[in-house]
């Protein structure tokens, strides 16, 4: 592919503008989308970069047509993404499930809002059950929870390799504040950082000549019996897990001799690395963990960094009332260590507001 | 026994076809098959099935094809064609999941002009799930969930989709309705519409009339009048739209 950024170069940008680019450089074809804020610019700075580049977009009549479009799109061996948020997200677990069933490598960026319901259109950390979780299956998906803009751009461009190579769906997971501020961050072709793109390929439509070189392809998505349909849940469970050991990310600072360890992912992650750093300064010994990825959830990890020094707390904090919580809670079931936590749903969580509940509870 | 001819394009593994005796689902295929066959197209076509009797269809053809969800195939279709212009893609799905489910996947690709093809087969019901009312349901038919007949008081007027969607598409749409008792008709609605998805013209639509003798409760006489004197009537059938002219381009 040829370079389009050039030398790796820094940027000053929203996270949507950054996602549009990270699709770009990954190779993205297709955006196929439906408005809802705050993910809005993903499309608006795609629709204008899309043509340079001799990628497509095609604005939907809404989000179930967009996530079946997208379906389409990749079953006929192309690239193509979506974006969305919200209400839009619910709308989206049908085409999600779809693509789960059908092993679709699409890849959908999801920028969350207040809810339930219309919520708000700023900001919350309330679509992670159903982001990781949602439909009528059973989560076989890949749930990148980022940070900030550099995230995005960087786990975009993994996210689109993931999708393709392993044949589930990627979901990058941001939030109206990632979506909307501007902040620093390199962006890179991703050749010149040694990272190869998985080459998109067809499900149908393939090449030659049916009866005369190859079989027509029938993709299934419905069973006629029970015993058939169990088959496929446990053959795709048994690759979902054995490949979780190297899709989980996790980041994890000072928890060797912690005292209590804040969990925390996405952008609230940063405030709780800002409150481990001043709670160490005040003789507070905090530690800090992050699921990078929520599905599949890095459970050895945080169960490891639970046992090394014997912690007497887990702060569990989040942008929502317990969903977080609940999808650690179920991962680490059996660990005795008491589990505080600090719900501030659909608002912003700063390093004060850690603190201070820190304090509370020790 | 001398076996009767079938298309090139069915995939015979999944011969005999899972319809019930007397459903119209298999002249329609077996219209699109040789219409596939004379176009060429086998190679090329993408065949989408919607979720329903539709279904069943899905290894019909020795096509490439795709299942999707109820009312989605629109969508999926779409999504391939934008993707893939030198494909085929024929969407084929019932009158709830065209007409009701998915409606605003029809309504708005047919807006849009899609370069698609979308096969409507309206047997007045929903045939799979049991025999409930459908959009098409006649005034007065009696189904599952309209037991006393339809009453369009309460529950409106049967779809007419052709003449709504020409009311929304350009002069370069194909927009037919054809039945399955009138067989060159049938074949000739499905062949334009399948030129003018290839030809590039824009979105291509036949509603086909068809037959349910399962959840109408009919006999094949009762079942054929109902099609040919009540159905016929209600859904004028014929060209709605044709930007190729009478003959092939």
């Amino acid at each position: 592919m040829p370079s389009i950024i050039g030398k790796p170069k820094k940027s000053f940008m929203t996270g949507n503008e950054t996602a549009a680019w990270a699709c770009l450089v990954a190779g993205a074809d297709m955006m196929f989308g439906y408005p809802i804020t705050p993910q809005n610019e993903i499309m608006h700075y795609w629709t204008r970069l899309a043509p340079k580049y001799g990628r497509g977009f095609l604005q939907t009549e809404d989000e179930l047509s967009a996530g079946f479009t997208v379906c389409g799109s990749v079953q006929s061996g192309k690239k193509a993404f979506t974006a969305t948020a919200g209400p839009g997200n619910v709308l989206m677990q049908e085409p999600f499930g779809m693509a789960e069933a059908m092993r679709l490598p699409m890849l959908a960026i999801i920028q969350q809002r207040g809810g339930p319901s219309s919520g708000t259109v700023v900001y919350s950390q309330q679509e992670v059950t159903l982001t990781t979780f949602g439909g009528n299956g059973e989560g076989m998906r890949i749930v990148y929870s980022t940070s900030g803009h550099q995230e995005i751009y960087d786990y975009t461009i993994k996210g689109f390799n993931t999708a393709w190579k392993h044949r589930f769906p990627v979901f990058i997971l941001g939030d109206g504040y990632q979506a909307k501020m501007r902040e620093p961050l390199e962006m890179y072709d991703p050749e010149d950082k040694g990272i190869e793109m998985v080459k998109p390929y067809p499900l149908i439509g393939l090449e030659g000549k049916i009866g005369a070189g190859r079989d027509p392809q029938h993709l299934c998505n419905i069973y006629s019996l029970e015993e058939e349909l169990y088959e496929v849940v446990l053959k795709v469970a048994a690759e979902y897990e054995a490949l979780e050991d190297q899709l989980i990310e996790y980041d994890e600072k000072n928890c060797d001799d912690a005292d209590i360890i804040i969990v925390s992912h996405g952008v609230v992650s940063r405030a709780a690395d800002d409150a481990v750093k001043a709670l160490r300064a005040q003789g507070i010994k905090a530690g800090y963990f992050r699921p990078i990825t929520l599905r599949p959830y890095p459970r050895k990890a945080l169960r490891e960094a639970i046992a090394k020094n014997g912690v007497k707390k887990l702060l569990i904090a989040e942008s929502a009332y317990g969903q977080l919580d609940r999808l650690t809670k179920q991962e680490i079931f059996g660990e005795t260590v008491k589990i505080e936590n600090l719900f501030m749903p659909g608002v912003g969580i700063i390093d004060y507001d850690i603190i201070n509940k820190v304090k509370s509870v020790l | 026994m001398i076996a009767p001819a079938v298309p090139k394009s069915w995939y015979l593994p999944s011969k005999p076809h899972k319809f019930c005796p007397g459903c119209g689902h298999g002249i329609v295929l077996k219209a699109l098959g040789e219409t596939i066959d004379e176009l060429d197209i086998q190679d090329q076509a993408i065949f989408g099935c919607d979720i329903g009797c539709s279904l069943l269809a899905w290894d019909f053809f020795a096509c490439d094809s795709t299942q999707t969800h109820h009312g989605r195939t629109t969508p999926v279709m779409v999504g391939i064609k934008r993707s893939r212009p030198e494909l085929v893609c024929i969407g084929y799905m019932g009158d709830g999941g065209g007409y009701s489910i998915g409606s605003q996947h029809l309504l708005n690709a047919a807006v849009r002009n899609e370069k698609v093809t979308l096969i409507l087969v309206n047997n007045t019901n929903y045939g799979m799930t049991g025999g409930q009312m459908a959009p098409t349901t006649l005034p007065g038919q009696k189904t599952e969930t309209s037991p006393f007949g339809r009453d369009p008081l309460t529950t409106g007027y049967p779809t007419r989709g052709p003449e709504f969607l020409a009311a929304v598409t350009p002069d370069s749409a194909y927009i037919a309705r054809a039945t399955v008792s009138k067989y060159k008709q049938l074949k000739k609605c499905l062949r334009m519409a399948l030129k003018n998805q290839i030809e590039g013209n824009g979105f291509s639509f036949v509603e086909v009339l068809s037959t349910c003798p399962t959840n109408w409760r009919t006999s094949a006489g009762q079942t054929w009048n109902f099609l040919e004197d009540e159905m016929e009537k209600y859904f004028p059938v014929g060209e709605i739209k044709n930007p190729l002219g009478k003959g092939d381009k």
